[in-house]
């Protein structure tokens, strides 16, 4: 479709061109109604595309000059809205991964990421929220005959700490994205399975977005419904409620009725639990802080490998230094941070995953939860 | 530090200015946080080594354009749930950052880790002399127990005359 630019010159001009866009029903964008067309005014129109040809040999005819002002509309349209649209490329082209997304886009999104990946993707179902919605998780896998072991990945644990998602779905792009290209990544998956779940907590992180921004926790509700939500990373079984928590529901921190009480907790840990002789490295994704923290929160008592852990938790720091001069401190949660009992990083470790760590997200308070989106793709960046 | 009338910090600090990052000033601060009566705010005496910068002309936009409003002004959500706070909304933030340091200082304990989260709602108040007022609605975040605390607060402005707040 092209948008033309004419200024008619006579009267015979006009009419003209009123019979035309009346005979053809063209679409006016300036002025509104072709009785509105007058001499030495300007005038501007939208010829469809298997129009256009007929439409310039008639105003040749007439003498009438045009200009072309959009040689092509769908480009413009194109260029100003990125559409969602699945092809041959390995992510969802036009999926913005530099602005924050709704769960309903999150869910579409992770069926276009295995629709256009099934060589290396399978989305695999986990369980049902308290709102019944389905949690799915994204197993990125490498086909091999050797079993290879895991690295998990959750976002989402708390409602309100969105860049935790953003940085969930970031990861899988790149990953799939430069997974042929970058060597680093090529023998990541060679010899490692990624599994990642992109939003642990889907009720309450709709909730942020439609009633309270500030939420973190589910939404189970207690008391006869007069109070809402427990606090996911405190309802693990690892020292359930014995620090750092509350038992009323009325408090962010609230434990729940007992250790799994949460439906959430209960699919995350079946899988992980069945799955732990395999996984290598638990990764839980926070926000705000700018912390990389080891085991535990529910004790200083340092975990049997706290200098491995350390060690590795130190390198990953200084990477993430390196590339934007972003500072995190590293440590056990209990000795920078404060005591907590029932998180999902404890338990991790207690079942006899070795190498748990909880990323805690920037930044240091000037924004908090409330990130903005442009700081989306360097925070991204620099965790990656 | 411990002493007998609770537990007192020296510390040493770097001021950035957020709006200049490349702009910063040493610090050097003590602070005491008074043993039993946890309703005193923590005494706090500091140096800055060297001059904050001069905000003059900025300050009197910013004045000069509130003053010359038709309505007065009322907002709400910043910044929005995505993290955006639209530019002329800018001094509006920054004012309510002073005022809840303020409000954070007046109400901190050692076992509080204090931020401002978002200005739910502000508005304007007419006033009959030079300053400027606004009434706000604020969340602050507490790290350490994760709690959200709606607080009410109104905010004095003049150009020369700095910021005072009520609680």
């Amino acid at each position: 479709d092209q948008v033309l630019h004419i200024v008619p010159e006579t009267l015979h001009q006009v009419q003209h061109l009123q019979h035309l866009c009346s005979t053809l029903q063209l679409d006016l964008w300036k002025p509104l109604l072709p009785e509105d067309i007058r001499a030495g005014e300007d005038l501007q129109i939208r010829i469809p595309a298997p129009l256009v040809r007929e439409v310039k040999d008639s105003l040749d005819q007439c003498t009438i000059s045009y200009k072309v002002l959009i040689p092509d509309v769908q480009e413009l349209v194109d260029q100003s809205m990125p559409r969602e649209r699945s092809s041959h490329s390995q992510v969802p082209e036009g999926y913005i991964y530099t602005q924050y997304h709704p769960m309903e886009e999150i869910y579409q999104w992770m069926t276009q990421i295995q629709k256009s990946n099934k060589e290396l993707v399978t989305q695999h179902y986990l369980g049902k929220t308290v709102e019944n919605r389905p949690m799915y998780y994204l197993q990125i896998s490498q086909p091999s005959d050797k079993t290879k072991k895991i690295i998990w990945m959750d976002c989402g644990i708390h409602a309100r700490e969105w860049i935790s998602p953003a940085f969930c779905q970031w990861f899988v792009k790149e990953i799939l994205q430069n997974y042929r290209s970058d060597p680093k990544i090529s023998r990541l998956l060679q010899n490692l399975d990624l599994y990642v779940l992109p939003v642990l907590n889907i009720d309450g992180y709709i909730y942020s977005w439609e009633k309270e921004r500030l939420w973190r926790k589910n939404r189970s509700p207690y008391m006869n419904g007069t109070c809402y939500g427990t606090d996911l990373n405190r309802n693990f079984n690892s020292s359930w409620g014995s620090i750092g928590v509350s038992y009323n529901c009325s408090s962010e921190i609230f434990c729940g009725s007992g250790p799994e009480s949460e439906p959430e907790t209960r699919a995350v840990a079946q899988l992980i639990e069945r799955k732990k002789s395999d996984i290598l490295c638990y990764l839980t994704i926070h926000s705000y802080g700018q912390y990389i923290l080891i085991p535990y929160g529910s004790t200083t008592t340092p975990p049997s490998n706290s200098e491995e852990l350390m060690h590795v938790a130190e390198k990953a720091a200084a990477a993430l230094t390196g590339k934007y001069g972003t500072s995190y401190e590293v440590g056990s949660t209990s000795s920078i941070l404060y005591s907590n009992s029932g998180s999902s990083r404890d338990w991790a470790h207690m079942i006899g995953i070795p190498f748990p760590y909880t990323f805690e997200l920037r930044d240091k308070g000037t924004h908090g939860f409330v990130l903005p989106p442009d700081q989306i793709q360097p925070t991204c960046e620099e965790t990656m | 530090d411990i002493d007998d009338l609770g537990h007192k910090y020296h510390l040493e600090l770097v001021l950035e200015d957020v709006l200049d990052k490349d702009s910063t000033v040493n610090c050097t601060a003590e602070v005491l946080y008074h043993l039993g009566n946890k309703n005193i705010a923590p005494d706090v005496q500091f140096t800055i080594e060297g001059e904050l910068k001069n905000t003059d002309e900025a300050d009197n936009i910013f004045y000069s354009r509130i003053k010359s409003l038709e309505k007065e002004l009322v907002a709400e959500n910043i910044p929005d749930s995505h993290g955006n706070v639209p530019p002329e909304m800018e001094p509006i933030h920054l004012l309510a950052w002073v005022a809840s340091g303020y409000v954070i200082w007046q109400n901190s304990t050692e076992n509080t880790k204090l931020q401002l989260g978002q200005i739910k709602h502000v508005k304007q108040m007419k006033r009959s002399d030079e300053y400027l007022e606004f009434d706000y609605l604020i969340l602050l975040h507490d790290m350490v127990s994760q709690e959200i605390i709606p607080w009410h607060m109104t905010v004095l402005w003049h150009p020369q005359r700095g910021v005072q707040v009520t609680q």
